[in-house]
């Protein structure tokens, strides 16, 4: 019986580029990134692409898949291939694309930076434990946001950051929110001032893109939404 | 080239509520002035205003009143939504709400439609 094919359409280039055309053989419980690498490995030696774990923990295998931003490692083929075994591979998008399937992260992680996606610690280790209760409203808001991996799949699906490059876009804000829900960070203020602005968190349209494609299931939509609240209230107070 | 503008990753029930609720709103924005030139009529004299409201009685016109009304429903129901969602409401984020939503705008049209050709 002749081996089924699948026609997997490559993007090659940086911002100028095209897609060419490979033909893999379909395999049972094939990943998307287990094309890539059979591409890669035995067609085309050339071509660039990002991945580390293969088991959806590092976060830098995502590309745009038929459209859609996902992990490549924990998306199987038998999920995105139509009849046709047609499979489209693009990088994610917005943000400057190095080679092929490899974008440059720099402006996203420059953005967590920007929203103070550090934890500001208040004590020293001979201070004793914060003693955070797991079922307060802070530990819960918090914990909702916290399994963030930073692979900029949300950043890829949203609009708001196409159309303002500046805007901080739905990681950044959601490691934002979760540290401000974090009784033990003493920098509450100063991050609300930070992403209280224009390119902040009162610019999200709540299109929910990014809370539709995370593959964690987070939802940066309402963790920004938290932002807009207590950065709403903390300028009506006259904090920020 | 890639195109710029790719459907694939906007086909989920949140980016058609975002669609509905802002091109109901640029349309209800661009109906404004027209309502306050109608409601100007009334400065102008009554004959003004009712030369004005015999024109709006025509059946073409009531089926616009329709849309109009579709239009606001829409935009209650969707705006609604966003505020519940921006005052942290997590359901406010599922498609069943989102549909809901949408099935209560048009029943108010519907209704409309129904309650102006009685």
């Amino acid at each position: 019986m002749a081996e089924e094919m699948l026609e997997v359409s490559v993007w090659r280039g940086a911002a100028e580029g095209r897609f060419v055309a490979y033909a893999v053989p379909r395999r049972a419980n094939q990943t998307v990134l287990d094309l890539v690498s059979h591409i890669q490995q035995r067609l085309e030696p050339g071509l660039s692409y990002r991945f580390a774990c293969r088991v959806g923990m590092c976060g830098s295998c995502a590309m745009t898949v038929n459209g859609k931003p996902r992990w490549t490692c924990r998306t199987h083929v038998a999920r995105v291939a139509g009849a046709d075994g047609r499979v489209e591979i693009a990088p994610l998008r917005n943000m400057p694309v190095i080679k092929d399937l490899a974008c440059d992260l720099a402006p996203f992680f420059d953005k967590w930076s920007r929203a103070r996606g550090r934890f500001a610690p208040t004590q020293t280790r001979t201070d004793d434990f914060a003693p955070v209760a797991p079922a307060s409203i802070q530990r819960q808001a918090a914990d909702a946001g916290i399994e963030c991996i930073g692979c900029a799949v949300c950043y890829s699906a949203c609009d708001v950051v196409a159309w303002n490059p500046d805007y901080l876009g739905p990681a950044a804000l959601n490691r934002a929110w979760t540290l401000h829900n974090d009784a033990r960070d003493g920098a509450h203020t100063a991050r609300l001032a930070a992403v209280a602005g224009d390119a902040g968190c009162h610019a999200c349209h709540s299109h929910q893109s990014c809370t539709e494609h995370c593959p964690k299931q987070i939802s940066p939509t309402l963790s920004i939404a938290g932002l807009k609240r207590a950065s709403a209230l903390a300028a009506l107070k006259g904090e920020i | 080239m890639r195109p710029s503008i790719d459907l694939r990753g906007r086909g989920h029930a949140a980016y058609w509520a975002f669609l509905i609720h802002r091109l109901s709103g640029v349309a209800l924005a661009l109906f404004l002035p027209l309502h306050f030139w109608a409601l100007g009529q009334a400065i102008q004299g009554p004959q003004a205003l009712g030369g004005f409201l015999d024109w709006a009685s025509q059946p073409l016109v009531k089926a616009a009143e329709t849309g109009l009304v579709l239009l606001l429903a829409l935009h209650l129901t969707g705006g609604l939504r966003v505020l519940a969602l921006e005052a942290g409401a997590a359901g406010a984020m599922a498609r069943a709400t989102i549909l809901a939503g949408v099935a209560v705008g048009l029943t108010i049209g519907l209704m409309f439609l129904l309650g102006v050709f009685a």
